[in-house]
């Protein structure tokens, strides 16, 4: 009984907070309502007996990408005032396109019921007698192993990509040319003047 | 499961169409937009994950942990894209990027 009034509270929050990450006037606010939604989320996969992507959300969203979004919201100089002209324009569109899809996904709303020869078609079945961090694993160092690797290729593009993006040589700045420097000898670097006294240069 | 199947599913229709929304209302600011997205992201992945339990199978856990991947690569670009326009058009309204003609 417990488990259902934390679904409740969670579902609250998740809906509440999401609302406000679209209508928040500050995008620094809707970051963190953001983050808000994400530990609603994590609090849904923790009931459903999912701790290992509950976690991992948390870690992902809350620890990386929130961040991330802070970082250039705060970094860029944005007059976010003029941004939110014309949403009376756009939103009876928006709330028609809303309904349509929350009307069509009204299939979801009726009662599910898993036939019995399910059981026989599944692909990894859950063993309850151990954690879900070592199940997953198991799974996905073996079965799904080359899917991992994919999608550490992915971060890794996803990483060179944005770098490559935000890079930008600027001349007015003096960097460090390591060929150069090694390829010095005494010769080009250090000139020898031979000063008479009382003379100076 | 003591919490009815449905229950979880409303909640991410409504995430769902809310990200949607989003798009629609913050036409001009890609940062908003690209929130939406993350919102649309997280209710499919509730379906995923509670599906998986509810059904008892492991791979549902296994695809919503790929879909993590993709989102956190996809914000990462995005916001690239998004620092690099506007270093070129000091600015970051969507009427701006008309470049190409679209």
């Amino acid at each position: 009984m417990i488990a259902l009034y934390f679904f409740y509270f969670f579902a609250f929050t998740a809906i509440l907070s999401s609302f406000l990450v679209i209508f928040a006037n500050n995008p620094v606010h809707s970051v963190l309502w953001l983050i808000l939604t994400f530990f609603s989320v994590a609090g849904f996969f923790i009931l459903v007996g999912a701790e290992f992507l509950a976690l991992l959300l948390m870690i992902v969203y809350v620890g990386a990408l929130a961040v991330l979004f802070l970082f250039v919201v705060m970094m860029l100089n944005i007059n976010f005032a003029g941004l939110r002209s014309g949403v009376a324009q756009y939103l009876p569109f928006g709330i028609l396109i809303g309904l349509v899809i929350f009307i069509e996904l009204i299939l979801a709303f009726v009662p599910w019921d898993f036939k019995e020869q399910t059981i026989n078609n599944l692909s990894s079945p859950i063993n309850l007698s151990e954690a879900n961090t070592v199940a997953l694993g198991k799974v996905v160092y073996t079965d799904y192993f080359f899917l991992f690797q994919c999608a550490g290729i992915i971060l890794l593009i996803a990483m060179i990509g944005s770098i490559v993006l935000t890079l930008r040589s600027r001349p007015d700045v003096k960097r460090q040319n390591i060929t150069e420097q090694i390829f010095r000898n005494p010769n080009s670097s250090i000139e020898v003047k031979d000063i008479n006294p009382g003379e100076g240069i | 499961m003591i919490i009815p199947i449905e229950h979880f599913l409303i909640v991410s229709a409504s995430l769902f169409v809310i990200g949607v929304f989003g798009i629609f209302l913050n036409r001009k600011n890609v940062i908003i937009i690209l929130m939406s997205i993350e919102l649309i992201l997280a209710s499919v992945n509730i379906n995923f994950v509670v599906f998986s339990s509810y059904l008892g199978d492991l791979v549902g856990q296994v695809f919503a942990m790929f879909i993590l991947t993709v989102a956190a690569a996809e914000a990462a670009i995005g916001l690239a894209i998004l620092v690099c326009f506007y270093r070129l058009r000091n600015s970051i309204f969507i009427e701006d990027a008309n470049t190409m003609k679209g």
